[in-house]
């Protein structure tokens, strides 16, 4: 095996895969690229050229980069957020970071089943803001949460468009055969698409337009379908549609919330952020005047009971 | 069942979507390879490069331009209106042709190697022979680089196989039809379905070895310089 003879030969004086990964660069970066894929014996040209000593020359460099990268951690926190949160957020960080200048909010935006999925699994977020509070419910009762699970907003969805005037749509519209193409985000794990697909089927469209349906991986994927055009219309969350840049192309219109369950959003400050006196005064802000303008703005409704400490 | 029927209808379509890239890229590569491997152009470096790019380039990257591109308002969009083709995301065609950009390193290259190793000799001695340059194509430089073939083939399948970003962003995740196994472990993972997600990521493990072995077990042994 060509692939454990070359690490048996590596293994002397650096780390394993170090030199593997190294060796595996090396045979890219040089003039003959296509000479790495003489197909299997990719892994004998790795053997080949680690054995020669010009690739240790280049270690140290790659070591002061990972010192660089390690040494860097001053006040900051991570935060998880849903997709339909993006604008918003984006907002209130740039607010929250105006009147706390000594710590650093980082934002990463995806699917909230994800983000649950990556904390149960040890993901590096002190604060999660899921699109479903069952999520960040469910992370508590399994003993990973920080903090209270804390309400923060319930969403709505809408029907968007930016070729046809949504503004004229209905949900029945989507049966129309002239539109070929409906995206929505997945309804397996989304919230947004969960309930999308109890819309759906509560005025009895979903047999009627299953075959147009494209899921988006999270919301921001599925306002992506429909901005590209390869979607003619959409089901995304109204914080997104209400983005000026996004509602500059077209025009939506709300989805009555009586055809699916509420899509209540909650908070939750992850067993990792417990310690961190930044990640409280940012959950702490998110209950803060200013912030609520913003989530109102971007057309979130704000949850009646107000957990104000 | 072990599997239940929408893994089952994923593994299928995945299986397709690799054995129609293989063949469609069998056409397309093999004289793509066959020039790289003897011309002399100055064309030769740039056609090469274009044709390595997909090995470097992000999934992420492809999808994006792929997306652009296939859309009503991209040119291979606005071209496949025009032939009445409909729009290319979102559909196994649009996935196949992906796949060929994708994938198009994993069958150029090997051939392109194979038909560099055969040399001139055995070509110029089918021409003495009377052999058209077609003639001895097939007939000389095909057998001989059979096992170049063979490679290209299984490296391309397998390749294919184990796409996932691209098919993310242009796939739109529809069931049968774009949703293929690597999507599907996504999905179960996504929604905690760990067991399913087990069940499939350790078929995918299996093939994965399997291909790879069947490519290295056929070489003989030892360092060959």
């Amino acid at each position: 095996m060509p692939v454990l003879s070359s690490r048996r030969r590596a293994s002397s004086s650096v780390s394993v895969e170090a030199s593997f990964a190294f060796a595996i660069m090396m045979t890219l970066i040089p003039d003959k690229t296509s000479e790495v894929f003489k197909t299997s014996e990719v892994c004998q040209g790795i053997a080949r050229k680690e054995t020669t000593m010009k690739h240790y020359k280049l270690l140290p460099l790659a070591c002061s980069f990972l010192l660089l990268t390690t040494t860097a951690q001053a006040e900051k926190i991570m935060v998880a957020a849903a997709a339909d949160l993006k604008f918003a957020m984006d907002e209130i960080v740039a607010s929250f970071n105006q009147t706390h200048s000594h710590g650093e909010v980082q934002v990463v935006y995806g699917s909230s089943g994800k983000f649950h999925t990556q904390i149960q699994q040890g993901g590096p977020y002190d604060l999660y803001f899921s699109a479903d509070i069952d999520y960040p419910r469910e992370l508590a009762k399994l003993g990973l949460a920080g903090s209270e699970v804390t309400p923060y907003a319930v969403g709505r969805i809408v029907l968007w468009s930016n070729s046809l005037d949504a503004t004229k749509l209905t949900l029945e519209s989507l049966a129309d055969p002239k539109i070929t193409r409906i995206a929505m985000a997945n309804p397996k794990h989304a919230p947004y698409g969960k309930r999308a697909e109890e819309a759906l089927r509560a005025t009895g469209l979903w047999e009627k337009v299953e075959e147009k349906l494209v899921f988006g991986e999270n919301i921001a994927q599925t306002a992506q379908f429909v901005q590209t055009g390869n979607a003619q219309v959409g089901i995304v969350a109204l914080s997104l549609a209400l983005n000026p840049q996004i509602s500059k192309d077209g025009g939506y219109c709300l989805i009555p919330d009586k055809f699916h369950k509420p899509l209540e959003q909650g908070y939750v400050i992850t067993r990792l952020g417990a310690e961190k006196p930044l990640a409280k005064s940012f959950a702490g802000y998110m209950q803060s005047a200013s912030a609520r303008t913003i989530m109102v703005r971007y057309g979130f409704v704000l949850p009646n009971e107000t957990t104000e400490k | 069942m072990w599997l239940n029927g929408s893994d089952l209808q994923a593994i299928w379509l995945t299986i397709r979507l690799a054995s129609i890239v293989t063949l469609i890229l069998l056409l397309i590569g093999t004289p793509i390879a066959w020039w790289l491997a003897r011309t002399r152009s100055r064309c030769q470096g740039v056609i090469g490069a274009v044709v390595a790019l997909p090995l470097v380039l992000p999934p992420s990257v492809l999808g994006f331009y792929l997306l652009l591109a296939m859309g009503p308002q991209g040119p291979v969009g606005q071209l496949t209106r025009t032939l009445g083709l409909g729009a290319l995301p979102f559909t196994f065609w649009g996935l196949v042709l992906a796949s060929v950009f994708y994938s198009l390193p994993f069958m150029v290259q090997p051939l392109q190697n194979a038909f560099e190793a055969i040399g001139d000799r055995p070509l110029e001695v089918a021409a003495t022979l009377g052999a058209s340059p077609l003639d001895a194509f097939f007939s000389v430089a095909v057998p001989l680089a059979r096992p170049g073939f063979l490679t290209a083939s299984i490296l391309t399948f397998a390749h294919t196989v184990g796409e996932f970003g691209v098919v993310l962003m242009i796939g739109g995740n529809i069931p049968g039809i774009t949703r293929v196994a690597s999507v599907q472990i996504y999905d179960h993972v996504e929604a905690m379905e760990y067991t399913s997600a087990h069940r499939l990521s350790a078929i995918m493990l299996i093939f994965s070895f399997l291909v790879l072995l069947a490519l290295y077990a056929k070489r003989p042994g030892g360092r060959r310089d």
